[in-house]
């Protein structure tokens, strides 16, 4: 017992391996955060006057709130006026026309990241809209999906060349008044990545978007905005790593999907930002607000998520079931180790008849990790023959960590059928001794241990990016999970 | 006693039969069999009035009358029974408990005093014995915990108690090795007699080693493809579903020409 | 729903305090009159809880907090009383009945009891000083809200059940609370102490007529010695008109075993918080429940497994059957702390629900700060079985019939491990559903 503790801890000391950091030309707004400032943001990037007014009305909205209390995270509390809002690489034209054109630090550090963005990568059939700090430097892909109708871009660009797309859907899913972090976002949000998939069409590639904090102190307020029309079928892909800092960074963006009639989205997200040293010093704060909105009839939602970084994750990608026979989806690993705190979960919301939900929660706490599953599952009484089933189970590594689990579940349709199940254990011995008798080190049987755990949440990643979680989850646990 | 015309019947809107005929008398044992999905669980449930198997055409007469008219407990007072292909456990509930319940349903049904505590018990550990059950399993809630031999055992005792004019076996013989079938087998042929009719639905012949049936049919494409007597069976276990299922297919080619 | 402070309850209470004060019981112990003055500032201070409370999600006690109870009690009518008695008496019990909130000495049959046990009521110990209670006679109740707030400043009245070691309760102690009257605030508070090895079997039972408008706001107190063991059965029958606020907690002392029943049938508002702590190694917590709802009852049950230290047992199943408009609460909380390794916790809340308009909402949750622990909780919302449903239809058996026997049946397991016999025959005639005809 005492021999195998001390392995573990070794295991899951490792160090964030994505810790470095770009000295770059920063051109950035001055710290803190007003209406002067909010204005600022919004010349800058030229916008349309609705834009402006709906940043200012989320900021005027956004003083009367308070934070939230209510989530299972302790952290020091947040000076909102200690941030900078805004911050781009220093353009040397109006922008890059091409990688040529790119600053080749930035490209050194997508690099080391393994972001596929120079041309072997349009081999890898993935479109990058990479965002550095706040801004997309570059895209690629952009002309064939162009030519079946995709728009694929930085959300600056939408707001520039598909104002009445963004007027129509910004805030439609997730409203500016929704929550304090949310409601921030809508005030000072910089960039982002927008799609739109016209109806009837199936991307035929994995879209995908590296986040990336670099500058010091700045916050990071991304928004996404993913609309399938009728019809359509879009894949997303999120992955994010950040340079080592010392200081916390604050992050909180706002994705929003909608899915209208016989729509599909899938949206996965590898989460790799910085966690903190081993004593809790430093690391991401990641209050996020994911919702998509099955709009209309026959719509599907998915949300995948393998939470293994940041020094505390807040998030809770949710689905609202609106369209009859919609269908919502959540799969989730959530790993937390040393300091970290992880409160995540999910809403799904039943609106329309017949919807379906499926929630599957995996949790690992290890060190003093402490890892809450937070659901609701709402049934309202429009929802006749609603199903939910819900399924969260923990491991535990460790005698230090905590694993939590709220789930809400709230039935107000009696043909409704809703289920939770929820185990927390700790790794079996007698799953490792029996590994450890057939020859297999106790960090690689913890390895497989975990790794089997996830597995049927990593069976709903895409190919390349199921390989990269099983890697990450390699971060914390060991080297070669095989 | 049985008579079922160009029956038709959908599942979650998918056709199911396509026009199932059959005649059953009374005195009379009949195998239904069939290949995987041919429509032979589909035509039992239909008999039993399950929820969510419509008939979208034809009829079917029990007794002179129209069965599709009678509510699922009605049938079964009328002296339907359908052994389960997968009996429901129903916790809370004590075995014994609903075989009570249910006979003293049907005696009231046709006019009889209610069995008393005495007479019930006397019956029902007669009935125990031919089924070779222990008399444990009375007190169990019906079906939960039981293995899959004792709920097909348990199935064919209710059929023992409530004594039906016209009994359903839903793939009894699946899952049974082969004592188990031997009891089932016995429990059945003790049942057989002028008054009462039989179904045998089957994916196996080997049932059909035990109870010898009158008549056989085999069900494909949800239509009775084939009939003829116990040697049918035989032949099926020889040379497989797949010639019957070709014949099948080939008139309803023709249809689908002709309509084109 | 808000609660403005100018609700009639609250105030209400506050004003009452100052001329009753001097006239409840153990008014001569400082240590009392300290406590009883300490709660009913924090009162005014904090008012009831409202919907904002974490605790108090799903339930708005906006209709208690806008009447205003009285809290003397007034002659009553002892003929229709004892007719309330009769129709509740369990056999074979120790009965101790309180009527509108203090006991009725000749209503009540403690019987002849061992030696070592006392069975009384609260009041009298407190007018003979206090015996050696004062560390547990009242808890702290830094945490409590409003309602055990308002139950600590006002109690009149209550069972004292106390057990020296080894002491053993042939027979169940049947503690019937009447509110007979609407418009009365009542707040009985009970103090059971089971000493080391000791065994009781406690039926706390709360009834009222249909009519009135009254607030039942009770809290029991257990503490179990080593290797004790009660057996609590709460039962709730308050009139359709009735609020009815319970906290149960229990202390548990090494190898001791809790085992709590909660069956919740009356009251149109009706919350029961019921928790224990396995304050010690090895302890067993074993706690059930049913809530039958209709018309448009609000039942709300918050339970607490509070694992403290290692190798401690729980088992926990809550069901409920809901029709009508009625809406049910469920709140699991099972907590598993840093020290207590080897804990052991299942939980499970179903319901079912009836008509269109009856709700549940449920969180079953868990904490959990060790590692060496098997927990799970489960939770399900549904109709009745199709399937089940349809066999017993194949049977031969009536629809309506059919449904009545499953709802009896999915209700019936509320009553495993009930013992005493008349007890549970009392329990088996007021299950929702029916057998429709005897075997």
């Amino acid at each position: 017992m005492g021999k195998r503790s001390v392995q573990l801890d070794e295991l899951i000391s490792q160090e964030y391996r994505h810790g470095f950091y770009t000295p770059l030309d920063v051109d950035a707004v001055p710290r803190g955060l007003s209406e002067d400032v909010i204005r600022l943001i919004s010349a800058k990037k030229q916008e349309p006057a609705f834009m402006l007014e709906w940043r200012l009305k989320a900021f005027r909205h956004w003083l009367t709130m308070t934070e939230p209390r209510w989530a299972t995270v302790r952290h020091p509390p947040i000076d909102y006026q200690d941030i900078v809002y805004y911050s781009a690489p220093r353009a040397k034209t109006d922008g890059p026309k091409s990688l040529d054109e790119v600053d080749p630090e930035l490209l050194r550090t997508y690099e080391k990241l393994g972001v596929p963005l120079a041309e072997r990568e349009l081999l890898a059939g993935v479109a990058v809209d990479a965002v550095f700090d706040s801004v997309s430097v570059a895209t690629t892909f952009k002309e064939k999906l162009g030519a079946m109708g995709i728009i694929f871009c930085s959300f600056s660009e939408a707001v520039q060349n598909h104002p009445d797309l963004v007027q129509e859907y910004l805030g439609s899913v997730v409203p500016y008044t929704d929550n304090f972090f949310a409601t921030l976002n809508s005030a000072v949000f910089s960039d982002g990545s927008f799609c739109y998939i016209p109806p009837g069409v199936r991307c035929p590639m994995e879209l995908s978007t590296y986040f990336r904090i670099n500058a010091k102190n700045t916050g990071q307020f991304e928004r996404t905005l993913i609309i399938a029309d009728r019809g359509a079928y879009v894949s997303y892909l999120e992955g994010c790593t950040a340079p080592m800092r010392d200081e916390n960074q604050l992050h909180a963006a706002v994705v929003e999907l909608i899915a209208r009639e016989g729509a599909e989205i899938k949206y996965s997200t590898v989460q790799n930002w910085y966690p903190g040293d081993k004593d809790g010093k430093g690391g991401i704060y990641n209050f996020v607000t994911k919702r998509g909105d099955c709009r209309e009839a026959n719509s599907k939602i998915s949300w995948t998520q393998v939470e293994t970084g940041s020094a505390i994750t807040w998030k809770y990608p949710s689905v609202i079931l609106r369209g009859d026979n919609s269908v919502g989806e959540f799969h989730s690993v959530a790993l937390t180790n040393h300091w970290q705190q992880a409160d995540t979960g999910t809403k799904m919301i039943h609106v329309g008849r017949n919807t379906r939900s499926t929630i599957l929660s995996k949790g690992i706490s290890a060190g003093h990790g402490s890892n809450a599953y937070r659901g609701l599952v709402k049934v309202a009484k429009s929802a006749a023959g609603a199903r939910n089933y819900t399924q969260c189970d923990s491991l535990l590594l460790g005698d230090r960590c905590a694993a939590h689990t709220f789930p809400y579940i709230e039935v107000k349709n009696p043909t409704a059928r809703v289920e939770h199940e929820a185990s927390t254990s700790r790794i079996g011995e007698d799953q490792l001794f029996y590994c450890q008798s057939r020859g297999i080190s106790a960090e690689d049987a913890v390895s497989l241990i975990v790794s089997g755990f996830c597995k049927e949440v990593f069976r709903q990643l895409p190919m390349e990016f199921a390989v990269e979680a099983q890697k990450l989850l390699g971060v914390s646990l060991e080297g070669s999970i095989g | 006693m049985l008579e079922i015309r160009n029956l038709h019947a959908t599942v979650d809107d998918k056709p199911i039969l396509r026009g199932v005929d059959l005649d059953v008398r009374a005195g009379e044992v009949h195998a239904i069999m069939g290949p995987n999905g041919s429509g032979k669980s589909t035509l039992a449930h239909v008999l039993a009035g399950r929820e969510g198997y419509v008939v979208t055409q034809g009829e079917i007469r029990y007794l002179g009358r129209d069965l599709l008219a009678l509510a699922p407990e009605d049938r079964a007072r009328e002296g339907i029974f359908l052994a389960f292909q997968y009996p429901v456990e129903i916790p809370g509930v004590a075995n014994i408990y609903l075989l009570k319940a249910a006979l003293n349903a049907l005696r009231r049904h046709r006019g009889e005093a209610e069995l008393d505590a005495v007479d019930f018990l006397s019956l029902v550990k007669a009935k125990l014995r031919l089924m070779e059950m222990d008399e444990a399993l009375l007190y169990r809630a019906v079906n939960e915990g039981f293995s899959g031999g004792e709920k097909k055992r348990n199935e064919v005792l209710q059929m023992a108690v409530l004594e039906p004019r016209l009994a359903i076996l839903d793939e009894t013989d699946s899952g049974l090795d082969i004592d188990a079938l031997k009891v089932v087998a016995k429990g059945v042929n003790a049942m057989r007699s002028a008054a009462r009719a039989m179904i045998l639905v089957t994916h196996y012949q080997r049932l059909l080693d035990h109870i010898r049936p009158d008549r056989v049919h085999v069900l494909a494409q949800g239509r009775i493809a084939l009939s003829g007597g116990p040697e049918l069976a035989q032949e099926l276990e020889s040379r497989g579903y797949g010639w019957v299922e070709a014949e099948a297919r080939q008139p309803q080619a023709g249809v689908a020409g002709g309509q084109a | 729903m808000r609660i403005g402070p100018d609700e009639p309850c609250v105030p209400g209470l506050l004003s009452a305090y100052p001329s009753l004060a001097a006239r409840l019981p153990g008014a001569a112990l400082p240590w009392l009159r300290r406590r009883r003055d300490a709660a009913i500032e924090r009162l005014a201070a904090r008012g009831l809880p409202t919907t904002r409370d974490e605790d108090w999600k799903y339930t708005s006690v906006a209709a208690i907090a806008r009447r205003a109870f009285g809290v003397e009690c007034e002659a009553v009518a002892l003929d229709e009383v004892r007719a309330m008695v009769q129709r509740h008496a369990i056999g074979g019990t120790r009965r101790l009945v309180f009527v509108d909130g203090r006991l009725v000495a000749g209503l009540s049959d403690a019987g002849r009891l061992p030696a070592g046990a006392r069975v009384e009521s609260l009041a009298t110990i407190a007018d003979e000083g206090g015996g050696d209670a004062e560390e547990w006679f009242a808890d702290g109740a830094d945490g409590a809200d409003g309602f055990g707030l308002a139950n600590e400043a006002l109690w009149r009245d209550g069972a004292w059940i106390d057990l020296a070691p080894g002491v053993e309760l042939d027979a169940p102690v049947h503690l019937l609370f009447v509110t007979t009257r609407s418009d009365l605030a009542v707040f009985p508070r009970n103090l059971i102490r089971v000493g080391a090895g000791a065994r009781a079997t406690v039926i706390e039972h709360h009834v009222g007529p249909d009519g009135a408008g009254y607030l039942s706001d009770t809290v029991t107190r257990i503490v179990l010695g080593r290797g004790a063991r009660i057996a609590h059965t709460k039962l709730q029958q308050e009139g359709r008109k009735g609020f009815h606020v319970a906290d149960v907690a229990a202390e548990q002392g090494q190898d001791s075993a809790f085992v709590s029943h909660a069956f919740a049938f009356g009251g149109q508002l009706a919350r029961a918080a019921i928790a224990t702590r396995l304050g010690a190694e090895g302890c067993e917590a074993r706690l059930s429940g049913l809530y039958v709802g209709s018309a448009r009852q609000h039942i709300d049950h918050h339970t607490c497994i509070d694992h403290a230290r290692p190798r401690g047992t729980s088992r926990e199943l809550y069901k409920g059957v809901l029709d009508e408009a009625a809406r049910a609460v469920f709140n699991g909380r099972v907590i598993v702390r840093p020290d207590a390794q080897r804990s052991d916790a299942l939980q499970s809340n179903r319901n079912l629900l009836l008509s269109e308009e009856a709700e549940v909402d449920t969180k079953p949750q868990l904490e959990i700060w060790a590692d060496d622990v098997k927990c799970a909780h489960g939770a399900t919302v549904g109709q009745l079985d199709a399937d089940q449903l349809h066999y017993l239809r194949a049977r031969g058996i009536g629809e309506s019939d059919a449904r009545a026997l499953l709802i009896r049946a999915f209700a019936a397991d509320a009553l495993a491990g009930i013992e005493h016999g008349p007890l549970r025959a009392r329990l088996e005639s007021l299950l929702p559903g029916a057998l429709p005809e005897a075997v």
